[in-house]
C-alpha cells in the first residue's frame, strides 16, 4: 500500500511540478510584485538606512544628503538609475528629473551637502521629498494597490482619493465588470436555446450541430477578431448591409464602440457557454419531463418548474466560464474597442510593455483576480443548492 | 357489469411502417381492477402503457378513458398517474415538494396541499420524510414516494412501469404487499407492466400476457398458469417440460421414444403433431406415483437442493432434461438411482405443434 502511494506520487510529480512552475509560481510572483518595493533600497542602500532612522519632522541629517548625492552619482555611472527614477516619478511626477539632475551634478556637489543640494534644486529643501524617499524604502508598499483603486497617501501618510482629474481605475474596473457581465448575460441568453435545441436533436444531427459550435475553435481568437475588424469597417459589409436594407443612411462608426467590443466578445465566448449547458442537459433524464406531464404540468410549467431548475448548474458553469474569460480577454477588446473604452487587461499590458511599471500591472492583475474570484464565489453561493441537487446519484 | 374504464380498440403502433410493436390491440380495463401487462422485453407491453399515458401516439385505432377518446389528448390533460421504473422524483425538490407538485399545478390552496401531502406520506409509511431530498432516500423509499406522488391527485387510473425492477428481491416483495394494500384501500384502477411472472401472479386481478405485440392470453393468475392458451404462455409463466408427440386418439398421444401418454380429452385429430406441456411440480415420484395411468421408471441425473423444494433432472421420454420439482421431504432420490414417476392426466396440456 505504502509502496503504491509512493509510486503514485512519483507518477504525478512531473505534472505537479509543471503546475507549480507554470501556474502557481507566476501567479504568486505577480501578486508579490503588486506590493514589492525594492528599487530605492537597491539603488540607494545607505540613504534608505539613514532615512529609516529619521523621524520625518524636519529635514534629514547631513549624512542623508551626502549619501543620496553619492549613491545617485554611482547609480548613474553604473546605469541602474532608471528603475529608481521611474519608481520615484510614479510617486510624484517630476521626481525623475530631480533624481537625474542630482546624479548628473556629480562632483559639483560638495559638502556641506545640505546647502549644495538645495542650491541645485529647491525640492531637496522640502521634507516632503525626503518623506517620499523614506516611504519608498521598502521592502513593501501599498502604493500600487492603492493607486489601482484611485487612492493615494497624503503627506501625512493617510489614505485619500486622488484628484478627480486623475481618477481612472475605479471607472476602469466598473467598466470591465459591466462589459463582462453584459457579455455573460448575452452569451447565456443566446446559448441556452442553442444548447436546448442541440440536446433535443436526433442522433446524427446533434453531433453535426455540436461540431458547428466547435468550428470557431479551429482558428485563433486573433483571426476571428481581425475578421470582425474587417466586417465592421466603415466600408465593410456590415455597414453596406445596414445601408442596403435601409436601417442606416450613411456608414456608421462601429469599430471602436462598445457594440463592437460586445459583438467580438460574445462571438468568441459563446461556445464556452453552450458546451457546459449542453453537457448538463444531455445528462438530464427525459423521464423527469414525462413525470411532470403525467402530474398535469403543461409545456410551460414543465420548462420552468423542472427543466430550467435542473439545467441551472449548466447555466452557472457556462456563465462563470464566459465571465472569467471575458474579464481576462485582451485581444478582442484591444483590437475592436475604442481608445477611451478599454478594459483592465489593456492597461495591464500597457503598464508592462510601455510604462515598464510592473508594480501597477501586478496590482491591477491582483484586483482582476479578486474580482473574478468574488463573482465565482457569488455564483456558487447563489446556485449552491441547485448544483447539489442537479448532481444526481 | 359496469362499463370498462379503459378501452383499446384496434390499436396498432409501428415506428418504421411495417414492424408492428403493438398489433391490433383490443383490451378493456375494468374499474378498480389490478391488471398486469406481462411479457418479455420488446413484447409491446411498455409501448401499450406509454400509449395509455400519452407519451406515445398509436399509429391507428383508438383509446378511450371513461367513454371519452383520449389518444388525441396530451398527457398532462389525461389525469393519469404514472410510476416510472427509475422513480423520476425531481431531484431539485424535497419529498414534500415532489408530492405537492401535481397539487400546486392544479392550484390547490396551501393548507389543502399540506394536509394531503401529510396523508400521502402516512399512506406510504414515510411520515416525517417530507423535508428530505429524494437522493437521501433508499431505492425502496424513493419508489414509495413516487407511488404517493402518482396517487396524490386522486387519478382514476394509475400506471406502473416496472416500478420494482431496480430493487432487490426482499424489498420487491415488501413493496408488492404495499402496492396490493394501497390498491385495496383506495380502489383505484392500476395497470402494471412487468416482465417478472412471479410478480404478475402475486399482484394481479388479471394478467395480459404479451408477446410480439399481441396479447397471447388475458385472464386471472390461476387461469394463465393452470390453463395456458398456447405454448408461449405455458413457457413464459412458470417452468414446464415440453415434449413433442403425435396424437393417437382423443386422450392418448405417442411420445418421441415410443411410449404412450394419456392426457385429458383434447380436440386434435388423430395423427396430428402435438406439443405437450407438463409442469414440473405436478409430476409425482416414488410411492405417490403408484397406480397412475402415466407411470414409468426414470433415472435421476441430477439433484439440486433449493431449501423449500428440490429440483431433479431425470432421463425420461427419450430426453435427459425432464425436470421434476419435489416439495421438501425426507427421502430425496440420489443421482444415479431409478425412481417411479407418474404424470396425472390433468397435468398434461396439449397444444397443436406449429
Amino acid at each position: 500500500m505504502r509502496r503504491t502511494n509512493w509510486l503514485a506520487a512519483l507518477l504525478i510529480a512531473p505534472l505537479l511540478l509543471l503546475i507549480i512552475g507554470s501556474f502557481l509560481m507566476p501567479v504568486g510572483l505577480t501578486l508579490f510584485r503588486a506590493v514589492a518595493d525594492r528599487e530605492v533600497a537597491a539603488a540607494l542602500p545607505d540613504t534608505s538606512t539613514i532615512l529609516a532612522a529619521w523621524d520625518g519632522q524636519r529635514l534629514p541629517p547631513e549624512a542623508a544628503f551626502a549619501a543620496v548625492a553619492r549613491e545617485l552619482a554611482a547609480a548613474l555611472e553604473e546605469r541602474r538609475i532608471g528603475d529608481v527614477a521611474q519608481r520615484m516619478n510614479f510617486e510624484r511626477t517630476g521626481l525623475r528629473t530631480l533624481l537625474l539632475r542630482t546624479a548628473r551634478a556629480g562632483d559639483r556637489l560638495q559638502a556641506p551637502y545640505v546647502a549644495s543640494l538645495v542650491a541645485l534644486d529647491a525640492r531637496w529643501g522640502e521634507s516632503e521629498t525626503w518623506l517620499m524617499l523614506q516611504r519608498a524604502g521598502g521592502p513593501t508598499t501599498s502604493l500600487y494597490l492603492l493607486r489601482a483603486m484611485d487612492l493615494t497617501r497624503g503627506p501625512d501618510g493617510a489614505v485619500m482619493q486622488v484628484p478627480d482629474d486623475e481618477k481612472l481605475f475605479q471607472t476602469l474596473f466598473i467598466r470591465t465588470l459591466w462589459v463582462s457581465l453584459l457579455v455573460t448575460a448575452i452569451c447565456v441568453l443566446l446559448a441556452y436555446p442553442v444548447a436546448y435545441t442541440i440536446t433535443r436533436l436526433r442522433a446524427p444531427w446533434s453531433s453535426v450541430a455540436l461540431t458547428l459550435v466547435l468550428i470557431p475553435f479551429w482558428s485563433s481568437v486573433l483571426v476571428r477578431t481581425t475578421a470582425w475588424f474587417v466586417l465592421l469597417q466603415r466600408e465593410g459589409p456590415v455597414n453596406d448591409a445596414l445601408i442596403g436594407i435601409g436601417i442606416l443612411e450613411a456608414p456608421a462608426q462601429i469599430l471602436g464602440t462598445r457594440i463592437a467590443v460586445l459583438l467580438a466578445l460574445v462571438h468568441v465566448l459563446l461556445p464556452f457557454a453552450i458546451l457546459p449547458m449542453h453537457s448538463v442537459m444531455t445528462r438530464l433524464d427525459a423521464t423527469y419531463l414525462r413525470a411532470a406531464a403525467s402530474l398535469g404540468a403543461n409545456g410551460v410549467q414543465r420548462f420552468f418548474r423542472v427543466w430550467l431548475p435542473l439545467s441551472l448548474p449548466g447555466v452557472a458553469a457556462g456563465g462563470a466560464m464566459v465571465f472569467l474569460l471575458s474579464v481576462g480577454m485582451y485581444t478582442a477588446p484591444a483590437l475592436v474597442g475604442g481608445d477611451r473604452d478599454q478594459m483592465v487587461t489593456w492597461f495591464i499590458a500597457n503598464f508592462m510593455t510601455r510604462d515598464v511599471n510592473w508594480g501597477m500591472a501586478a496590482a491591477l492583475s491582483a484586483y482582476l483576480l479578486a474580482m473574478s474570484g468574488a463573482v465565482i464565489a457569488l455564483t456558487r453561493i447563489l446556485t449552491g443548492g441547485t448544483i447539489q441537487a442537479g448532481a444526481r446519484a | 357489469m359496469t362499463a370498462p374504464l379503459v378501452r383499446f380498440r384496434d390499436v396498432t403502433k409501428t415506428y418504421d411502417g411495417h414492424t408492428q410493436v403493438v398489433a391490433a390491440l383490443n383490451l378493456d380495463v375494468q374499474r378498480g381492477e389490478f391488471l398486469t401487462l406481462l411479457g418479455p422485453s420488446g413484447s409491446g407491453k411498455t409501448t401499450t402503457l406509454m400509449m395509455l399515458a400519452g407519451f406515445e401516439d398509436p399509429s391507428s385505432g383508438r383509446i378511450e378513458l371513461d367513454g371519452a377518446r383520449i389518444d388525441t389528448v396530451p398527457p398532462h390533460r389525461r389525469g393519469i398517474g404514472v410510476v416510472f421504473q427509475n422513480y423520476a422524483l425531481f431531484p431539485h425538490m424535497t419529498v414534500a415538494e415532489n408530492l405537492a407538485f401535481p397539487l400546486s399545478i392544479r392550484r390547490m390552496p396551501r393548507a389543502e396541499i399540506a394536509s394531503r401531502t401529510q396523508r400521502a406520506l402516512e399512506m406510504v409509511r414515510l411520515p416525517g420524510f417530507g423535508d428530505r431530498r429524494p437522493q437521501q432516500l433508499s431505492g425502496g423509499q424513493q419508489q414509495r414516494v413516487a407511488l404517493a406522488r402518482a396517487l396524490i391527485f386522486e387519478p382514476k387510473l394509475v400506471l406502473l412501469d416496472e416500478p420494482l425492477g431496480a430493487l432487490d428481491k426482499q424489498l420487491r416483495e415488501e413493496l408488492q404487499t404495499e402496492i396490493r394494500r394501497i390498491h385495496a384501500q383506495l380502489g383505484v384502477t392500476m395497470v402494471y407492466v412487468t416482465h417478472d411472472q412471479a410478480e404478475a401472479l402475486t399482484l394481479s386481478d388479471r394478467i395480459a400476457v404479451f408477446n410480439e405485440g399481441r396479447i397471447q392470453q388475458l385472464g386471472t393468475a390461476e387461469a394463465v398458469y393452470e390453463h395456458p392458451a398456447n405454448p408461449f404462455v405455458a413457457g413464459f409463466i412458470g417452468e414446464n417440460n415440453r415434449l413433442a408427440a403425435r396424437v393417437l386418439d382423443a386422450t392418448r398421444l405417442r411420445l418421441g421414444d415410443g411410449s404412450v401418454l394419456t392426457a385429458t380429452p383434447h380436440d386434435l385429430p388423430a395423427g396430428a403433431a402435438a406439443l405437450l406441456s407438463i409442469r414440473p411440480e405436478r409430476v409425482a415420484l416414488g410411492a405417490a406415483a403408484q397406480g397412475m395411468t402415466n407411470a414409468a421408471t426414470a433415472r435421476v441425473e441430477e439433484v439440486v437442493y433449493l431449501g423449500d423444494h428440490s429440483r431433479l433432472r431425470l432421463a425420461h421420454a427419450g430426453r435427459t432434461d425432464f425436470i421434476v420439482k419435489l416439495p421438501r421431504q425426507d427421502a430425496v432420490p440420489q443421482p444415479g438411482t431409478m425412481v417411479e414417476l407418474g404424470i396425472p392426466e390433468a397435468a398434461v396440456t396439449v397444444f397443436p405443434a406449429d
